[in-house]
């Protein structure tokens, strides 16, 4: 009987342990942002994490959506020209990296540079008893390692989109005009007028979303970083995994949320 | 002024604290004592609130430490950890001046980094340790400088966890006086943890000594050395036979 049941129990166990997982990341997500609002604030951390999160990020997030571009023109070029249709190129260019690509590519990239970064370095500073230093000379963790992070992260992800958005347009734009043939000024004319508002900021807001989570995942997997070296680890792989599925999950989501109408 | 009572405290199986009571007078240094593991980090860490006691309870002037305002309580603290728990992100002087550059007892950065270099020759660093980061720096100058930090803000209460471990002898002096003189001339309350039987004699008022997660004999430092306590003796004469085993 007890061997029959043990694959239901195990279920039973690894589901209950994300539930509660889940919770904890709930609680810790909302305590860290009610704390974004109610001072001590400490700006010179939040420009420093502006720094590290945002502009460090640029260069990644730029090569990601230049080659991207340049790879989604000849794919469309290719599927279009199956049914006469390659003059779409800068259309579905400018839409699919715009609407999806930008953010979802350079969200990834972030978790691994910046998530990985934050729960190493928050990790470490708990288990050399830096957190418990913190404490003690009346500072809370949360304000002062949490909020300056998730804060940086959202408000620098939708630049970080923006300028991949236009730097993977630009893949495109060269990957089109030097390669298949297209003219300059109608690629350029085609993408503008076409482009409406919305595909622009749905993925900006996309940005922000991930941001948020990537900073999150970063900074909840440090603080319950396990002990020693060994716990470090785990944490940060457990903030660059987490951060990019729920990065998948919540795009998802969102495409949702904004394009079925 | 800091009494603890009956406190307990396990992680998972392992009990560490098992019944724990000990009281410390304002202006009186006490010295805990106690082999390797017993968990007198633990105890001190309960007191602060960082770890959380299974059960017993701890005041500090009355008022049980895990209520009230704890910014206020807090910052009536200095604590020396074991390990130096520096913050390697910033140079040794934002280190010790860390109280100094933020929060209520915030001053200007100028004035903050006199108290700090200040605070750093008192523990017998030179100014110029100022500006290394702590990666940069020995074990025991990591050390001093974690005292240095605990001393800055002048709290009334300062707990020292192992200050001396890992200096040489000459240093290991100047920091017991250093602490004799923080408790006689500043007046503040002193729970300093020790293995260094010299630091015991030249630090403490009083002395208590751990032992199986309660205190086994606590008195004054005075009767270390009469005490008929088989334990104590064992620990005071660090001799291998006796009632501690020698594997823990
Ligand atoms: N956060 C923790 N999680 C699990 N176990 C812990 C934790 N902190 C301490 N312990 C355990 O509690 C026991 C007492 O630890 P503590 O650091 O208080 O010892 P100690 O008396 O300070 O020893 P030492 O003189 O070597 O510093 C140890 O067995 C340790 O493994
Ligand atoms: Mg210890």
């Amino acid at each position: 009987m007890m061997v029959l049941l043990s694959p239901v129990a195990a279920i039973g166990r690894s589901t209950l342990a994300m539930l509660s997982a889940i919770g904890r990341v709930t609680i810790y997500a909302a305590l860290a942002v009610s704390h974004i609002l109610r001072p001590p604030f400490y700006p010179r951390e939040f420009l420093h994490q502006l720094l590290h999160i945002g502009w460090l990020s640029l260069p990644v997030v730029g090569l990601t959506a230049l080659f991207t571009g340049g790879a989604l023109a000849l794919q469309i070029y290719a599927g279009g020209s199956r049914f006469d249709a390659q003059a779409v190129v800068p259309q579905i260019v400018a839409i699919g990296i715009v609407r999806e690509l930008g953010p979802v590519l350079g969200g990834l990239m972030v978790a691994g540079r910046v998530a990985a970064a934050i729960a190493a370095e928050i990790g470490t500073m708990k288990v050399t008893e830096q957190i418990d230093a913190l404490v003690t000379l009346s500072t809370n963790p949360l304000k002062y390692l949490t909020v300056p992070r998730i804060l940086a992260a959202t408000l620098s992800l939708p630049v970080l989109v923006a300028v991949g958005d236009a730097i993977g347009i630009f893949g495109g734009y060269l990957v089109s005009t030097t390669r298949l043939g297209f003219n300059e000024a109608a690629y350029l004319r085609n993408t503008v007028d076409f482009l409406e508002v919305w595909d622009v900021t749905s993925g900006l807001i996309k940005g922000a979303v991930f941001g948020f989570l990537v900073a999150l995942m970063g900074c909840y997997h440090g603080m319950n970083s396990g002990r020693g070296a060994q716990g470090v680890g785990r944490a940060t792989t457990n903030a660059v995994v987490s951060a990019s599925i729920l990065i998948l999950a919540a795009n998802y989501l969102l495409t949702e949320l904004f394009f079925t109408a | 002024m800091i009494a603890l009572s009956d406190v307990h405290k396990a992680f998972g199986p392992k009990q560490v604290l098992r019944g724990l009571t000990l009281d410390v007078a304002k202006g009186e240094s006490c010295v805990i004592i106690g082999g390797s593991g017993t968990g007198k980090s633990v105890c001190l860490k309960c007191i602060l609130g960082l770890v959380i006691p299974d059960t017993g309870q701890i005041t500090v002037d009355g008022q049980d430490v895990t209520k009230g305002d704890r910014d206020a309580f807090l910052a009536r603290f200095g604590m020396l950890f074991q390990g130096g728990a520096l913050f390697d992100s910033m140079p040794v002087w934002q280190n010790v001046a860390f109280r100094l550059l933020r929060g209520r007892q915030k001053r200007p950065k100028l004035e903050a980094r006199e108290i700090a270099i200040e605070k750093l020759r008192r523990v017998g660093l030179t100014p110029d340790v100022a500006d290394l980061y702590p990666s940069e720096l020995s074990g025991g100058m990591q050390k001093r400088v974690g005292l240095a930090r605990a001393i800055a803000a002048e709290p009334e209460i300062i707990f020292f966890d192992e200050p001396t471990t890992g200096l040489d002898p000459i240093m290991s002096g100047v920091i017991n006086d250093l602490i004799r003189e923080i408790v006689t001339e500043m007046g503040a309350t002193a729970l300093t943890i020790t293995h260094d039987m010299s630091s015991v004699r030249a630090i403490a008022d009083k002395v208590a000594m751990l032992h199986n997660g309660k205190i086994r004999w606590h008195g004054p430092v005075a009767e270390i050395d009469t005490a008929d306590d088989p334990y104590l003796r064992q620990f005071v004469t660090g001799s291998a036979v006796g009632p501690i085993a020698a594997v823990r």
